[in-house]
């Protein structure tokens, strides 16, 4: 294997963290999806949970968002930050030492997060369940993070730093921040540690690191892998390098101010309220600049779709990313959002922005990246990638279709009042209504975590691939 | 002035630096620059290349 690795040695750039990241995140793909396919069950049939509390519903649900952002959508920024940093800097990593201890730190994270949550061990902030020795380590593999990152930026050999750069630091940086201040925290014992802020405060607090956490961690990253991935595979530049700057400073200013919209009609103040709605409105517009930009990197080379199911996988990802990021800014808008709160409709905006977008990119992302770690002219299969490409797009197509028409439905069935003032149907009621939509779900969710399979698949006969023709050339050697 | 004037002083001010970067990205002098940096996904696969076979041929 210690022969294998130093076949595969780049030369110039250190390969070996992006192939460890690139795998990982294949597994934790499979990892985090498939706990959301069990969690979609219990929720059909909540006796899946077998009365064992560690794999009910509510513990399980921050395993799935935990492994599917940090563990899976986390590798695959980790992986791809790293692979386009280096090639557009034309710079090796400025510490192997120091990208192997962010590799290894993320998968500890990772596990202790696999261990802790089935227990219990809650901070019981959304998306930043971890209890705080846990945020700690976060905390240390991310300062290794940055330093390597920028670092590697600093000793560049070209004088500009490409638009990907930016986008990836602008999401190191910020996730760095938000990390730190929504997870400020008093600890009594190693499990248990109380916020910093109450009420409200903390409220507002939870969901600007929340929205950001979307706004940084799963949009800023993966434009990064967009900005440099469409290109690469459309094989042409970027369509317009100056709508990149001004929309990406457009991003990173406006994100920042969309929270509130988590906290329509609570009691955070009405005007806080009120301009998390218009920055969120406003988003739309930086937001469908770099979707634009992507798209139009295609133009003149169309024909390109036809062929190239990779390329497929990344245009496709940025169609879904304009649609939820104008879904988004419609929910968002108080009026739309009395009827969409607390319904399947945020759901099914979540897993349009999580599978069609973010997941999309990241699966388009590796099957380009992993013939090139491995030394390989491409993929094992190439109509394997076609089947996933259409398993994925149906089976997110599934999902977000059913999930509207619950969203709507419940939001319809909880404010039907009778002339008399009392509510026309119970919570049940409702409920009840919405199973058809939970076996679509169920579906859609199922299929796309299959397609993952696939490519686990392709993945493992690319990379062996590589030992057979490894031994061969020693055999000849010899 | 009190502080409704800081907040509309504010949104003016963002208003000046979007202006402002927008004209700076889309100056005529700046055009060469950027058509150089959008190349750079493409501008190392040579240099990787020789010094791969460099590599190969030490050996």
């Amino acid at each position: 294997m210690s022969e294998l690795n130093e076949q595969l040695e780049h030369p110039v750039y250190n390969y070996k963290v992006v192939r460890q990241f690139a795998i990982m995140t294949v597994v934790w793909g499979i990892v985090g999806m498939l706990v959301g396919v069990i969690i979609a069950a219990q929720l059909v049939w909540p006796d899946l949970s077998f009365q064992q509390p560690w794999f009910s519903f509510g513990r399980l649900r921050p395993l799935h968002t935990n492994a599917v952002i940090f563990a899976f959508g986390g590798s695959a920024l980790f992986a791809t930050s790293y692979y386009v940093v280096q090639r557009t800097t034309q710079a090796r990593l400025i510490s192997d030492g120091l990208a192997a201890f962010t590799f290894w730190g993320w998968q500890l994270v990772i596990l202790l997060a696999a261990i802790s949550l089935p227990l219990g061990y809650t901070s019981s902030k959304e998306y930043a369940e971890l209890i705080w020795p846990i945020d700690v380590l976060i905390t240390v593999v991310w300062v290794a993070y940055a330093i390597v990152f920028f670092g590697t930026i600093a000793k560049r050999k070209v004088s500009h730093i490409y638009v990907a750069n930016w986008f990836f630091g602008s999401f190191i940086i910020t996730v760095a921040v938000l990390h730190l201040i929504n997870s400020a925290a008093l600890p009594v014992n190693l499990f248990t540690a109380y916020s910093l802020y109450a009420g409200t405060a903390d409220a507002m607090v939870q969901w600007w690191y929340g929205h950001n956490a979307v706004g940084f961690f799963l949009t800023a990253g993966f434009l990064g892998m967009m900005y440099y991935f469409v290109p690469k595979q459309a094989e042409r530049p970027v369509y317009s390098y100056r709508l990149s700057i001004v929309h990406f400073w457009a991003l990173v200013a406006v994100y920042i101010w969309a929270g509130p919209h988590h906290l329509h009609y609570t009691a955070l103040p009405d005007w806080a309220q009120s301009l998390g709605m218009v920055m969120s409105l406003i988003l739309l517009a930086p937001s469908w600049g770099g979707m634009i930009n992507g798209i139009m990197t295609l133009s003149g080379a169309w024909h390109k779709l036809r062929s190239d199911p990779i390329l497929r996988f990344l245009v496709v990802s940025l169609s879904f990313y304009g649609m939820s990021t104008f879904e988004g800014p419609m929910m968002s808008i108080k009026t739309v959002n009395s009827l969409s709160h607390y319904t399947d409709w945020t759901i099914g905006h979540v897993h349009s922005g999580a599978l069609g977008w973010v997941a999309m990119i990241s699966i388009g992302s590796m099957y380009h990246l992993i013939p090139v770690l491995f030394g390989k002219s491409k993929m094992y299969s190439t109509d394997l990638i076609n089947t996933h490409f259409w398993m994925s797009t149906i089976g997110t197509v599934l999902y977000i279709a059913s999930m509207w028409v619950n969203g709507i439905l419940q939001g319809l069935m909880w404010r039907a009042y009778n002339q008399d003032g009392t509510l026309t149907y119970t919570f049940v009621e409702s409920l009840v209504a919405s199973y058809p939509g939970y076996m679509v779900r169920l579906a859609g969710g199922f299929i796309f975590f299959a397609g993952m399979l696939i490519m686990a698949y392709n993945v493992y006969m690319t990379a062996r691939g590589t030992e057979d023709s490894v031994a061969n050339t020693q055999t000849v050697a010899a | 002035m009190d502080i409704n004037d800081l907040r509309g002083l504010s949104t003016v001010l963002m208003l000046c630096s979007f202006l402002g970067l927008c004209a700076w990205a889309y100056s005529g002098a700046r055009k060469k620059e950027f058509d150089e940096a959008a190349s750079l996904p493409f501008a190392d696969e040579n240099t990787a290349a020789v010094k791969q076979s460099q590599e190969t041929n030490n050996d």
